[in-house]
């Protein structure tokens, strides 16, 4: 240890400020998302899920259902390879809520709160880290649609299209888990509750089957089901390369999640001692 | 004590209060720390240091009372005040998958610097808290008081003018805990102001120039550090009496001789508060005089549990209840 003492400014001199700009609050997310990062590359098993999913689930699902639905599997492709996507990203998206539970409960979020940083960014950052997990299982779903013969007819920008419009679906929709991770107590009550969300939603859609064999009062949610809208933007730009009423429509729903939870979850996160 | 206008100090807490369910694990504190010096709050597990650390800290808000930091109100001005402090818990918050600097290199960031800055900022500290050679390791690899300096070396990035080290030396081998202090006496002398709780005597002694004696989320004692030990008595004195029907009369002789009231912590141990070594002789004397006999004669340094005993009535028990926050 150095005996040449550092002359600290003393605490009446200083210059504070009360305020955190919208600078500093992408800069400390861009920092806390490279944390996530770093703590990815150290966990290496953390990325299971969105490998091995995306591969069993395209290829279970589309034999299973592939002859009876389109009668064979080649043009069950078109309809399935937007749906797995949709419900696995989505589903990855559950994860980061538990992972924010596991984390939060290491001294280290405590330094977090007591530095004068922006108050979203631990949040935040980790959600933003968190789209890598997102990118590996939409581009894992896409080629193992590829290799099962699926050919995108909206193309090549529309595949990219329609990729970018999950990804971000799936950040805003994990605002929703990010609450959860937040207010409940461990990490196993947040993948109750998520899962209790997830499954009708993701299930009660039009991700595996065509609407009009549903009952009718199933036919009326899965309707409304944003997760609904979602699958068909994304059939929409992989299969004819065509931007509708649903990209929009998901796009506004992806939205309003964020600007409804996003609040929620800070406010919360700042509650909790 | 008098009231002190903002730049002189560093805290000025009155009446914090906490309230954790029904109960209150703070409850009405007031603490005033001058800049530059060393403070200790002493107290037993679950008698409210952490939670009133928490509060100064902006990590908790309270329930009542206010506080300033530097002149700023830890509630309407959190964001300032934790411009100006740094915080080290009594469990390490850095984190457990990452190395050492890439721990430091984070907060560094966080706090403004750039990357080169940033790294080499972590190189100085790494450096000055002798954890070289274990950078790059993952912290899962380090002993307590690697994490615990790591910890310290964290909250330094900053220079902050004000730190909070909550029981900074608890759990770690007496040669580690010298060296922790010597880094505390060090964070001073190069300016900074420190309020530490501890729940051992000797280290408020070592330490700090004033103490509050914190009990069920109350001051019940505050002063200097000299004070304070001879409100207690420097040390006690323990005797042991053979017979139990003579303890009221050696009490007595005790009283009439030191010309101070005694303690029975037991049915035949007197202590006694020794303010001047040289009575003891006389005491002593008087005892044969009357024909007293003494099982064992001992002289023991005052431990947290006497100063709660003589100070509250009661010992230094933990007082942590089911469900409340440390």
């Amino acid at each position: 240890m150095s005996d040449a003492a550092i002359a600290i400014t003393p605490g009446a001199e200083r210059q504070t400020q009360n305020h955190t700009g919208l600078r500093q609050t992408i800069s400390n997310s861009l920092v806390m998302a490279w944390r996530a990062v770093l703590k990815m590359r150290r966990t290496p098993e953390q990325f299971f899920d969105v490998t091995l999913q995306p591969i069993l689930f395209t290829l279970m699902f589309t034999y299973i259902f592939g002859g009876a639905i389109s009668g064979d599997v080649k043009s069950y492709l078109p309809i399935i390879i937007p749906g797995i996507l949709v419900q696995t990203v989505i589903t990855t998206s559950l994860v980061t809520g538990t992972q924010l539970r596991d984390d939060m409960d290491k001294g280290v979020f405590n330094r977090f709160r007591s530095l004068p940083i922006a108050r979203i960014a631990p949040l935040s950052g980790a959600l933003l880290a968190d789209t890598i997990r997102y990118g590996i299982a939409t581009t894992l779903t896409f080629v193992m649609g590829y290799i099962m013969g699926l050919r995108p007819a909206g193309g090549f920008g529309s595949v990219v299209a329609a990729s970018i419009l999950t990804i971000f679906s799936a950040w805003c929709v994990s605002w929703i888990f990010a609450f959860f991770g937040v207010i409940a107590r461990n990490a196993q009550s947040v993948q109750g509750i998520s899962m209790l969300l997830l499954f009708p939603l993701t299930f009660l859609s039009n991700a595996f089957v065509p609407v009009d064999t549903l009952p009718g009062w199933m036919q009326a949610f899965v309707k409304v089901n944003p997760i609904s809208h979602l699958v068909s933007a994304v059939r929409d730009l992989v299969n004819h390369g065509a931007i509708g009423h649903d990209f929009w429509l998901s796009l506004l729903g992806a939205g309003a999640v964020v600007l409804l939870f996003a609040p929620l979850t800070v406010r919360a996160y700042m509650r909790k001692a | 004590m008098q009231h002190l206008s903002p730049p002189e100090l560093a805290v000025d807490a009155q009446g914090l209060v906490k309230v954790f369910g029904d109960n209150r694990a703070v409850d009405g504190v007031d603490l005033q720390v001058k800049t530059g010096s060393i403070y200790g709050v002493l107290g037993p597990n679950g008698a409210g240091k952490t939670t009133t650390i928490n509060m100064l800290a902006t990590l908790m808000q309270p329930d009542g009372g206010r506080a300033t930091i530097f002149g700023h109100d830890v509630e309407k001005e959190a964001q300032a005040v934790r411009q100006l402090i740094g915080v080290t818990g009594q469990y390490a918050s850095v984190d457990e998958t990452l190395s050492a600097t890439e721990n430091l290199v984070i907060f560094g960031r966080l706090l403004g610097l750039n990357k080169a800055q940033a790294k080499q900022k972590a190189a100085e500290l790494l450096e000055e808290f002798g954890l070289v050679e274990a950078a790059k390791r993952p912290l899962a690899k380090f002993s307590g008081g690697m994490r615990r300096r790591l910890d310290l070396a964290a909250s330094l990035i900053a220079q902050p003018p004000l730190i909070f080290l909550d029981e900074p030396t608890t759990g770690l081998d007496p040669r580690t805990r010298n060296q922790m202090w010597q880094t505390i006496r060090r964070l001073v002398a190069s300016g900074s102001t420190v309020l530490l709780t501890t729940q051992y005597l000797d280290e408020a002694d070592q330490l700090a120039d004033r103490i509050a004696v914190i009990d069920r989320g109350k001051v019940v004692a505050e002063g200097t550090t000299d004070a304070l030990k001879a409100s207690v008595g420097l040390a006690s004195l323990q005797l042991k009496i053979t017979d139990q029907k003579d303890v009221a009369a050696a009490r007595h002789v005790i009283h009439k001789v030191l010309g101070v009231e005694s303690q029975l912590p037991e049915p035949t141990s007197i202590t006694a508060p020794m303010a001047d070594p040289e009575k003891v002789t006389d005491l002593l004397v008087a005892l044969r005089k009357d024909r007293i006999t003494l099982a064992e004669v001992s002289v023991q340094q005052p431990t947290l549990d006497e100063v709660f005993l003589t100070l509250t009535g009661h010992g230094a028990e933990d007082q942590t209840k089911q469900g409340a926050a440390k």
